[in-house]
This record gives C-alpha cells, sequence and structure tokens, in this order.
C-alpha cells in the first residue's frame, strides 16, 4: 500500500463506543487517515458513520481503545484547540440564527480573536470560494438562505480558520437532487485545490465514489472492507 | 371621585411607587435565581423533574397562606416588605426557571452541535449562543411572572408591605368603592402596561419565525384585561349608584376602631353619645394593624381611638420614652403639624404592659413594685408572651433595667400566660394593664418604680374638619380622664370573660356614669 506520510493525521486503534454500557455503536475499529486523502464512510443510517466522526473531534470519548490526531489521543487535547483546528460540517448546517452569514463564517477566528481587519478578508475570500458573492451574502441571516446556501456558508465556516481536517457528516443530504450534484462537483474541485485531510460519511454510493479517494464501508460499528476508489 | 382623587392624589402616587418596587424587586432576585437554576437543570437532567415540581408546588400554595406561614419564620419572615418579597419571589420562580428550560432546550439540536464542534467553550455556547436564541422565550417567562407579581403584591398589603393592596383591603374593610378602585384601576393598568412593554422587547429578540403558543398567551392576557375592565366598570357603576343615592349629611360622624375589644369599647363610646344627640353615626370598627391611621388621614373615618405610645412609636418612628406628658405633648404637636389631625385629652387609663404576679403571692411577700419582686425573680418561673419578649420595649430592656435574673422564662402565647399564672405554672407575667382577667383571676400589678414602660394612655384622634361638630367636642371633653383603668378593666371583663354584647355593656357604663 503506497503511504505518503509516516504517520497517519487520523488513527483509530481498536476503538469500541457504548453508551453506559449499552450496546456497542462502534465496536474495536480500527483505522488510518492520511494526510491529504478523503475518507469516505459510507453505510446504512445507524451503523455508526456518524459516531466515528464525532470520536475524532472528542464531541464523543472512546469507551475503550484510543483516537489519535496528529499522533495523540483525543483525550490528551484540549478539546476547543482540537476543535478549532477541525472543520466541521454537518447536515443541517447548524448556522446561528442569531448571526449574519459573515458572523456565521468569522466564527472560528473570532473565537481566536484574529483582527478585524484579517477576519473581513478571510470571510470575503472564503464567501467567494463557496460560490456566495460577499457583498450580496455577508450581511442575510441565515433564514433568508436556500438550503444549498446555507450548506455553502456551513462549509465556509469550517474551512475558516483553515484547519488541516475537515469532517463533514452527510452535508449535502438534506438538499434537493439538483442542488446536490453541482456541490458536490463543486466541492469536489475545492478539495483538490484545498489539500485537506476530509473524512466524509455518507449513505450515497455514488457521493463516495465522486468524492473519495478512499472508501470504507461501514456496518454495524466495523469497516466491512476498505477500498481505494478504483477498486 | 374627582374630589377623592385630588384629596388622595400624592397617596396614590407612592402606593403605586411601593407597588412598582415590590415588584421590581421581586422579580429582580427572581430572575436572579431562576435564570442560573433554569440553566443549570438544562445541563443536570436528573435535577429538571424535582426542580420544576417544586417551583410548581409553591405557585399552588394560596398566596394568603404562604404569607402566613412566612411571618413567624425568622431571617426571611416577619411583618413587612421582606416577607412580601419573599412571597412574590417564590410565585415568580416557575414560570422564568420554566421558559428557561424550554427556551434552551427548544434551540435546534444543530446549532448547539456545530457551537461545541467550533470549538466554542461550555460559556461561549451559553453566552453567545444559547441565552441568546433562548432570550425571547426567557422574556415570556419573565413577562409572566411580572404580571403575576403584580397581581400578588395586592396580598402583600396585609403583611404590612404596602402597595395597592392596601387602597384594596381598606376599600373592603370600610365598604368603601373609591378605594377598592384606587387600587384596583392601577394595578390593572400596570399589569397592561408590563405586558406591552414586555412584548415590544421579546419581539426585539426574537430570531426565529413567531411561535405558535404565543398568540394564545397574549390572547388570555387581554381577555384578562378586559375582564378586569368590566368588573372595575361595575364596581365604579355601583359605587356612583350608591354614593348618589345616598345624600351626604353633615351631622354623620364615622367612627373607627382597632381589631381589639377595648378599641372597640372606646369607639362604641363615643358613637352611643352622638347617638344620644341625635347625630348619626357610622361604624368602621376591627381595623387591624395600622388601618385605623391610613383610614383618618384619608379621611375615611373622622375619629378614632389611639394609645400615645403606640402613635409616638409605630407611627412618628420615635425611640420609646417614658414620661407621659412629654409623650402626649409631642405627639399632638406632630399630628396637628403632620396630619392635621387633632388628639383629645388623655381619657385616664394607661394600657401599657403589666407585670402582673398572684395576689396571694403579693400579699404573703408584700409586694408593691417590680423592685420589691426583683430579689424572689431567682425562684420564680417567668412566661411572657412573643410580642414582649422580642420588641424593643420589651423582655431584655425590662430584664436589665430591674436586673432581673428568673429560674427560667417561657415565650408563650400571650393568652395563655394569664392562665399560666393563675395555674401556678408560672409566676410573674406581662400583660396588659386593662385586661379584665387581672381582676376576675386575682391579680396583681406591680408598680413600674423605675418608669422603663412607655406610656399607652388613651387618647381619641379625630380629624380637624370633624371637629366643626359641636356635640362631638362636648363629648370629648366630658370624656378627659373618665376612665380608670380599673373601669377599662371590668369593662373589657364584661365583654371578654363574661362574653356579654359590646353595645349593652357600653350603654350601662354611660347611663351609670350620666353622660347619656
Amino acid at each position: 500500500m503506497p503511504r505518503k506520510n509516516h504517520t497517519p493525521l487520523v488513527e483509530f486503534r481498536d476503538v469500541s463506543y457504548a453508551v453506559n454500557g449499552g450496546r456497542p455503536i462502534i465496536d474495536r475499529l480500527s483505522l488510518q487517515v492520511a494526510q491529504g486523502e478523503t475518507l469516505v464512510l459510507l453505510g446504512e443510517s445507524g451503523c455508526g458513520k456518524t459516531t466515528t466522526l464525532r470520536l475524532v473531534n472528542r464531541l464523543l470519548a472512546p469507551s475503550a481503545g484510543e483516537v489519535l490526531v496528529e499522533g495523540k489521543a483525543t483525550t490528551e487535547w484540549d478539546a476547543i484547540r482540537l476543535r478549532r483546528r477541525t472543520g466541521y460540517v454537518i447536515q443541517e448546517a447548524g448556522l446561528f440564527p442569531h448571526f449574519t452569514v459573515a458572523e456565521n463564517v468569522a466564527l472560528v477566528p473570532s473565537l481566536e480573536k484574529w483582527d478585524d481587519d484579517r477576519i473581513a478578508n478571510r470571510v470575503s475570500e472564503l464567501l467567494s470560494l463557496v460560490g456566495l458573492d460577499p457583498k450580496i451574502f455577508s450581511d442575510r441571516y441565515p433564514r433568508e438562505l436556500s438550503g444549498g446556501q446555507k450548506q455553502r456558508v456551513g462549509v465556509a465556516r469550517a474551512l475558516a480558520a483553515d484547519p488541516p481536517l475537515l469532517l463533514m457528516d452527510e452535508p449535502f443530504g438534506a438538499l434537493d437532487p439538483l442542488t446536490r450534484a453541482s456541490l458536490q462537483k463543486e466541492f469536489a474541485e475545492l478539495k483538490s485545490r484545498l489539500e485537506k485531510t476530509v473524512i466524509f460519511v455518507t449513505h450515497d454510493v455514488r457521493e463516495a465514489l465522486l468524492l473519495g479517494s478512499r472508501i470504507a464501508l461501514m456496518e454495524t460499528g466495523r469497516i466491512g472492507s476498505k477500498s481505494h476508489k478504483d477498486f | 371621585m374627582i374630589e377623592f382623587l385630588k384629596a388622595n392624589w400624592s397617596d396614590i402616587l407612592s402606593h403605586i411607587g411601593q407597588h412598582v418596587w415590590l415588584v421590581f424587586v421581586s422579580i429582580a432576585i427572581a430572575v436572579a435565581i431562576a435564570l442560573p437554576l433554569g440553566i443549570l437543570i438544562t445541563r443536570r437532567k436528573r435535577l429538571r423533574s424535582p426542580v420544576l415540581a417544586i417551583a410548581n408546588v409553591m405557585q399552588t400554595i394560596p398566596s394568603l397562606a404562604l404569607f402566613g406561614f412566612l411571618i413567624p419564620l425568622p431571617f426571611i419572615g416577619g411583618i413587612g416588605p421582606r416577607t412580601a418579597i419573599v412571597a412574590l419571589v417564590f410565585y415568580a420562580l416557575l414560570p422564568i426557571i420554566r421558559n428557561t428550560v424550554t427556551g434552551i432546550l427548544g434551540i435546534d439540536k444543530s446549532v448547539r452541535e456545530a457551537a461545541v464542534a467550533m470549538g466554542m467553550t461550555d460559556a461561549q455556547v451559553l453566552l453567545q449562543v444559547e441565552l441568546p436564541l433562548a432570550m425571547s422565550v426567557i422574556l415570556t417567562g419573565v413577562r409572566v411572572a411580572v404580571v403575576i407579581t403584580i397581581g400578588v403584591a395586592i396580598i402583600a398589603a396585609e403583611v404590612g408591605a404596602g402597595g395597592l393592596g392596601e387602597y384594596i383591603f381598606r376599600g373592603l374593610r370600610l365598604n368603601d368603592n373609591r378605594l377598592l378602585l384606587a387600587g384596583a384601576v392601577p394595578s390593572a393598568l400596570m399589569a397592561l402596561v408590563a405586558d406591552f412593554g414586555f412584548g415590544v422587547i421579546e419581539k426585539r429578540f426574537d430570531t426565529s419565525a413567531p411561535h405558535a403558543g404565543k398568540r394564545s398567551l397574549r390572547l388570555l392576557v387581554w381577555v384578562t384585561a378586559i375582564v378586569a375592565v368590566m368588573t372595575i366598570g361595575f364596581v365604579s357603576w355601583r359605587g356612583f349608584h350608591k354614593r348618589s343615592s345616598a345624600s351626604p349629611n353633615h351631622a354623620r360622624v364615622t367612627v373607627g376602631s382597632k381589631d381589639f375589644t377595648e378599641s372597640i369599647l372606646l369607639a362604641e363610646i363615643v358613637a352611643q353619645m352622638l347617638e344620644a344627640q341625635n347625630v348619626e353615626v357610622d361604624r368602621r370598627f376591627d381595623l387591624g394593624g395600622n388601618l385605623a391611621h391610613s383610614a383618618i388621614v384619608g379621611a375615611q373615618i373622622d375619629l378614632y381611638p389611639e394609645y400615645t405610645g403606640t402613635a409616638f412609636t409605630a407611627i412618628l418612628h420615635h425611640q420609646p420614652i417614658t414620661d407621659p406628658k412629654a409623650v402626649y405633648n409631642q405627639v399632638k404637636s406632630e399630628y396637628e403639624t403632620q396630619f392635621n389631625l387633632w388628639v383629645s385629652p388623655p381619657l385616664g387609663f394607661d394600657n401599657t404592659f403589666a407585670i402582673l404576679v398572684r395576689g396571694e403571692d403579693a400579699r404573703r411577700f408584700n409586694l408593691k413594685t417590680i423592685s420589691e419582686a426583683a430579689r424572689y425573680a431567682p425562684q420564680w418561673r417567668a412566661g411572657f408572651g412573643h410580642d414582649f419578649m422580642n420588641r424593643q420595649d420589651g423582655y431584655p430592656g425590662f430584664s436589665r433595667s430591674y436586673g432581673l435574673h428568673f429560674a427560667g422564662v417561657s415565650d408563650m402565647s400571650l393568652d395563655l400566660t394569664y392562665t399560666a399564672l393563675a395555674s401556678r405554672k408560672v409566676d410573674m407575667i406581662a400583660g396588659n394593664s386593662t385586661d379584665g382577667r387581672i381582676a376576675a383571676l386575682d391579680l396583681v400589678q406591680l408598680e413600674d418604680d423605675r418608669h422603663y414602660f412607655p406610656p399607652y394612655e388613651a387618647v381619641y384622634v379625630g380629624r380637624k374638619a370633624a371637629l366643626s361638630n359641636n356635640d362631638l367636642v362636648l363629648i370629648m371633653n366630658k370624656l378627659a380622664g373618665a376612665i380608670s383603668t380599673d373601669e377599662m378593666r371590668k369593662l373589657n371583663y364584661e365583654v371578654d370573660g363574661a362574653k356579654r354584647d359590646k353595645k349593652n355593656v357600653v350603654h350601662e357604663w354611660l347611663v351609670k356614669k350620666g353622660f347619656v
């Protein structure tokens, strides 16, 4: 297996996760994500894809085993630091309804106390990057956006502080087929330009094939088979 | 009505001020408690139902019962605004806690997840995301709490906290609709203004589409308001009706009294003497606390019996002093300048604390004064009423002043002390000098030879305007010095001990004295 980097950016070592000693949602999962690759977790709903993702930025902590990010266990990381270095995009976008588009995108940079000019530049750069005209959209509120526009803002927000790792949980799942197709295509291009490491969760095989450099099939908390895109 | 408003305008304003202050302080405290508590139970799921259940139960306690329950408690209880505020806070907690929880838990799950995943700290999630998004729902809770508090604060008058409730209770006692309206209309308006104001503020914080629940709340508030306005309308119509049918009669005198036997007897004496002169009399008896004073200042009564010591300390707020003449003179002149009220000459008796022992002990040890009794105190048990134990001019100063050291002191109900003394459970008590039981139980009052107790000389307090009635002036002069302590004890005993009708007792006495 060809490897560009010596240490994987993310590594699961025999990770299990269960809520209060119940049936494990993740069962002795081991997996590595190399720098720069896009790993797609593909599987039915309820197979533990989202849980796997949430273990990476320590929204959850493993019940057994450990999850390493940049070679360091997530439980050793300062959770806040780890999360600010990890972009996160979810299906409903999760934009703050009381923030404007610009404020939403600027969230992590302002938490990181960037100065105002730098934030403003970064926001318009990112909005252009995801195909939204900053002049038109900066001062709008999320309720004034379409589903596709919201998701673009969600992606821009995740990229704002230029994190090396991007976690995406069915980001295009709730969109109508046309919007989804065009966003998928745009994101594929964007991804190749940005050289981010991406873990992408979906139940859509075509989406997996389009976006993943590697696909892992998940089944009830375990990896069924892993494969390069060109299997 | 217009005249009434003109006469009482500043008084009404100051009561509105008190009411607003009570509501404001209570809501501020309630928010300070309920908001953190509400936030806490969104984090600790296990605490949620017990906390909400307790807040729920608090709200179902009838307000009068709650006040009654609070009065005897130390620190938070007692008489006055503090007790009222504690009760008001209890009532305001539930809506604020409930809406804080509902508001925060009602936030879109994906928004909170995104906030955490973006690396916001707990405090940042709370202050920048949860509270701003829950604010309009929380404000709805505060609004409900404010409207409830404005209503419940009416009851606060019962524990002497002031506010518009004073008018309502006085109005009910005196059966005076103008007073009822002076309390009801401003409080109803206050509730409407508060409701409207909060509605405006809430809208500013509302970041999402309007909630369905809000409309029904607004409807509820307006229905309440309309019912309130209709009630007020009806009451004022009735009041107008009644007043117009009763033609003003200048010879009419309204006599008030406090809510205990002696005060009622003294008022009845004046009433019967006036009636003997064919003057029409309105009896407004049984005015508790300082209601009689507020009633005469507000011109709802013309005359009532008072005690110089009470006027001096409770009304004029002076430190107690012991010289009867000085107390009387100061009360008389300050009543005239402050309230435009006239104070009659003393009636001849003093209803102060009476230090009592059994008659047989007094005779056996030849006791006349408290000083003489002091050396027997170490072998004696004393029984004192709660009031005497706690008040400024009561037990602590009394025992110090006479150097009394008892074998034991019991804090008990004043009523029980008499029987406790007679049945040898205790050996010294502090009663009221005019209590009928002193004679009936063969008790002896020891002389206050060090003049420790402030004087409580009985007088009548009258409105200057009412004194234009010549009969009344004559009667006041006749009654000056006319009632001895012994006579007053007997009159009290006839009513409290022998359970006779007050009017008959007074009539007999007046006939015997030749006053009618």
